[in-house]
């Protein structure tokens, strides 16, 4: 067959990635291999979600049900749970309930959502759909999961010290987070936490900048920046966007970690503590909210734009369509990605900016919503009169595109500067961030997992089950996080310890132990997945090579691709991802591999005219 | 053996610029992030006043020369590698790792003079600042030596220079990037100290 000859010329296989056998440290654990990190970013996000997931529970019993007795945690929790002397009724100590926040939030964003989800996806799509045999640096890529690991192991060992982790939330505003003496929190847990943070930060941007620059420079021949599914940019604008803001993060931990250990002023001044004058002058503790949203508000895309790229082939895949404005998606996503850098201080109204200010970050942030709306616009257009089909990754993805309008839509009040004053810092904006960038992160991640699932490993994930854990989840975060919104709008601030001590919030203890059981049961069904996963891995129905008629080249390689992805040849690409039911060819996809030359019976104009095909009837030159 | 070959169809080779060079560039790229959060944190902060004013002192001006000489004797040992005049560069190097290493020891001194004007990293931030940017422009200084020096072994290992002179360029390239940096640094050292 033509095509087959002519990819021939290509380089034959490719020396360095021989058959050469592999120790098994150098194969699972010291690995350069890009789909073996991938993996192990994904175990690894999965552990670290589970103890998210824990630590919510946690806290969860706390507010829904305050009178409870917690002596059965003190096996867990030790001297975190106070024993009453005179009822031994056990109680959740007031500031390891800080604790617990903080690191929850820190687990959540830092290690699932970021390394967790890129590093699983952009580790491992990024050479298999752009036709790379790794990535441009497979050391840095493995550095860059070990210092991760590294990161991980200091964070989880905060929770093994006398005064606990870090309890200043995950935005560790000064000077809470300043002052060792402020909180227990703040002394050795806060010290583990930077450090941790900037073991993160290091992965982070060495994973990152591999991202980019193989992306730019590994493309196989033909696949250009308009051919390139949409997964892969977006995990290209979430590494730069990661480049331009994770350093920023990193100087204000630098200036942090000076305020603490070393005696100077950057975000202290002329504070009290017990009554007695700090030294301290001169610092802006505002100043340190600047650097941490000049990276948090970024952070925030860098967890969303990878979910909403996998929605995007996932979605486009099973609705058995084209994706609804390939372009429009591409420039909405590079649209948050600018716009993602000027709106920081919408977390910062209430900080007495000057309202001039505030209103330029209002307009700016209100314009972030059009992007955004764009591409909510097209995942529906494009499942609109598509030829569904519901397998566990497409109902996730749709479920993604619920959450992501109706925690947008509150977005919109909360950029209004004057109804910020009512609502900012309470549970209307955990609400908010929960349906838009937690679930919906989350619900991206999962679909992946059971999208790609087959490639990772070479077999099925059980669909029933698939099915149970995706209504449970998204009925469960729905319940979790609806009634908040009235919580919040009721002025009940977040992270307080207990709702009992104000009158005015009595009204929502039913709600609360309503909504505590709901997140119980939610955390539960995500046992199921893990299950389901776990079993997978070794007892799923082996996979066929290309299980959901996908049209990118990951689905070329073999069926567990080995080192180096393909055996032979690289394919080279002629066409876009999404010809997915187009008028007159064959089958209801055409891969991208595949030349306009062969599918003339289903070629527009231009590609007629592209192949060669064009009024002639003799199309080929014969070559001896 | 006949073939038909598809003439207007052949795949575009994509562009592709060496992915350890851009690598590289990517790396600074973020070096520079972390300078323009610190700058521009210097900027915010001193427009909200209680800010101490005090002289740059004058020594700065030949760390800056230094640096800027050891950028040039950097090139020229790049230059020689690439005529393969293996004496050249290892001078080349020689002189671009002690010229960075007098650079370190007058920042040093700097600081001891801005310590006798009673300007200290303890204190009000306008001088926490200055000690911040030098000390942090002077850690990746410390990490551009190691670098060179690299350079340098491998350059004694290498059969020919000219071998080696692909990895130079990029070292040479980080150095100069340092130089910048630091010229950048000193001149938004004048304008808003
Ligand atoms: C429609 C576009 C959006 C607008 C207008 C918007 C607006 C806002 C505003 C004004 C706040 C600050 C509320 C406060 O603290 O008082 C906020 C908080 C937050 N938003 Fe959004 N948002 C939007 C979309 C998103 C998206 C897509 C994500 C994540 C992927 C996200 C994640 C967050 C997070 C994590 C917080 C809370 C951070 C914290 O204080 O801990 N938002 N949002
Ligand atoms: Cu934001």
């Amino acid at each position: 067959m033509s095509t087959a000859n002519v990819d021939l010329t290509d380089e034959m296989g490719h020396d360095d990635h021989g058959h050469h056998e592999q120790s098994f440290v150098s194969k699972y654990i010291f690995s350069t291999d890009h789909k073996t990190i991938a993996k192990q970013f994904l175990i690894s996000g999965i552990i670290w979600a589970i103890i998210g997931g824990l630590l919510s529970v946690v806290f969860r019993l706390q507010l829904g049900f305050p009178n409870m007795d917690m002596a059965w945690l003190r096996p867990f929790l030790g001297e975190w749970i106070n024993i009453d002397a005179a009822t031994g009724m056990g109680k959740l100590d007031t500031e390891f309930y800080l604790a617990l926040v903080t690191m929850h939030g820190t687990i959540m964003v830092f290690f699932v959502l970021t390394a967790g989800l890129s590093g699983t996806f952009s580790n491992f799509l990024i050479p298999l759909q752009i036709g790379a045999r790794d990535m441009a640096s497979g050391f840095m890529n493995m550095l860059s999961y070990w210092f991760f690991f590294l990161s991980s192991v200091i964070m989880f060992a905060s929770f093994f010290i006398s005064t606990g982790p870090a309890s200043g939330s995950w935005v560790i505003y000064p000077p809470l987070s300043a002052l060792p003496q402020s909180m227990s929190g703040a002394g050795l847990g806060m010290t583990l936490w930077l450090v941790a943070m900037a073991l993160f930060i290091v992965s982070t941007l060495l994973g990152g900048i591999n991202y980019i620059a193989t992306i730019i420079n590994l493309r196989t021949d033909g696949m250009s920046f308009t051919k390139m599914p949409l997964t892969i940019w977006a995990f290209f604008l979430t590494a730069i966007i990661g480049l331009l803001s994770f350093p920023v993060l990193l100087s204000a931990a630098l200036l942090l970690i000076l305020d603490r250990s070393f005696g100077t002023s950057f975000f202290l001044s002329e504070i009290y503590i017990g009554g007695e004058a700090l030294p301290n002058m001169g610092g802006s503790p505002i100043l340190f909210q600047h650097l941490f949203w000049f990276l948090g508000h970024p952070e925030v895309y860098i967890v969303l734009l990878p979910s909403l790229g996998i929605t995007s082939e996932i979605i486009a895949t099973n609705a058995r369509k084209p994706i609804f404005g390939y372009r429009a998606m591409i420039g909405s996503m590079m649209g948050i990605a600018i716009l993602s850098f000027v709106v920081w201080a919408h977390h910062m109204f209430v900080t007495g900016m000057n309202p001039f200010a505030g209103s330029i970050f209002m307009l700016l942030t209100l314009i972030i919503a059009v992007p955004s709306a764009i591409k909510a616009f097209n995942y529906i257009t494009t499942l609109w009169k598509g030829n569904i089909i519901f397998t566990p990754a497409m109902m996730f993805s749709i479920g993604l595109v619920s959450f992501f309008i109706s925690g947008g839509v509150t977005g919109i009040f909360l950029g209004n500067a004057a109804l910020d004053i009512q609502l900012h810092d309470t549970y209307f904006v955990t609400a908010h961030f929960h349906l838009v960038m937690g679930s919906a992160a989350f619900f991206g991640m999962i679909a992946g997992v059971y999208h790609w699932f087959p490639k990772m490993f070479g077999r099925m994930m059980d669909r029933k089950l698939g099915y149970i854990h995706f209504w449970t989840s998204f009925i469960g975060i729905y319940l979790i996080f609806f009634p908040m919104h009235y919580i919040g709008i009721a002025g009940f601030p977040r992270r307080y310890y207990s709702f009992t001590n104000f009158d005015a919030f009595s009204t929502f203890t039913d709600l609360n132990a309503f909504i505590s059981i709901a997140a119980i049961a939610t955390f539960v069904a995500q046992l199921i997945f893990v299950f389901n996963f776990f079993y997978s891995i070794f007892k799923g129905r082996r996979a066929t090579q290309n299980p959901w008629n996908s049209t990118t080249l990951e689905w070329t390689t073999p069926i567990e691709p080995g080192h180096g992805n393909w055996p032979g040849p690289i394919p080279k690409v002629y066409r876009w991802p999404y010809d997915l039911s187009k008028p007159g060819a064959k089958e209801d996809f055409i891969p991208q591999n595949v030349p306009f030359a062969e599918t003339p019976e289903s070629n527009l104009p231009h590609e007629q005219e592209l192949a060669g095909l064009e009024g002639k009837e003799d199309n080929t030159i014969k070559v001896d | 053996m006949v073939t038909d070959l598809h003439i207007k169809e052949v795949p575009q080779k994509q562009l592709g610029i060496n992915p350890k060079k851009f690598i590289l560039w990517l790396f600074m790229v973020s070096i520079v992030m972390v300078f323009a959060a610190l700058t521009s944190g210097f900027i915010v902060r001193q427009a909200e006043g209680n800010w101490i004013i005090y002289e740059l002192p004058s020594q700065l001006w030949i760390s800056t020369a230094i640096l800027f000489a050891s950028s040039l004797t950097a090139h020229w040992a790049l230059k020689s590698a690439q005529k393969n005049n293996s004496l050249q560069t290892k001078l080349g190097l020689w002189v671009t790792l002690g010229l960075g290493l007098v650079f370190l020891s007058t920042q040093l001194w700097v600081w001891e003079i801005l310590v006798q004007h009673d300007v200290y990293l303890v204190g009000n931030p306008g001088g926490s600042f200055l000690y911040v940017l030098m000390g942090v422009h002077a850690f990746h200084l410390i990490s551009g030596l190691i670098y060179l020096m690299i350079m340098l072994v491998k350059s004694y290992r290498a059969n020919e220079v000219s071998e080696i002179q692909f990895k130079l360029s990029l070292s040479t390239t980080y150095w100069h990037f340092l130089d910048g940096l630091w010229i950048y640094l000193y001149v938004f050292l004048i304008i808003y100290h």
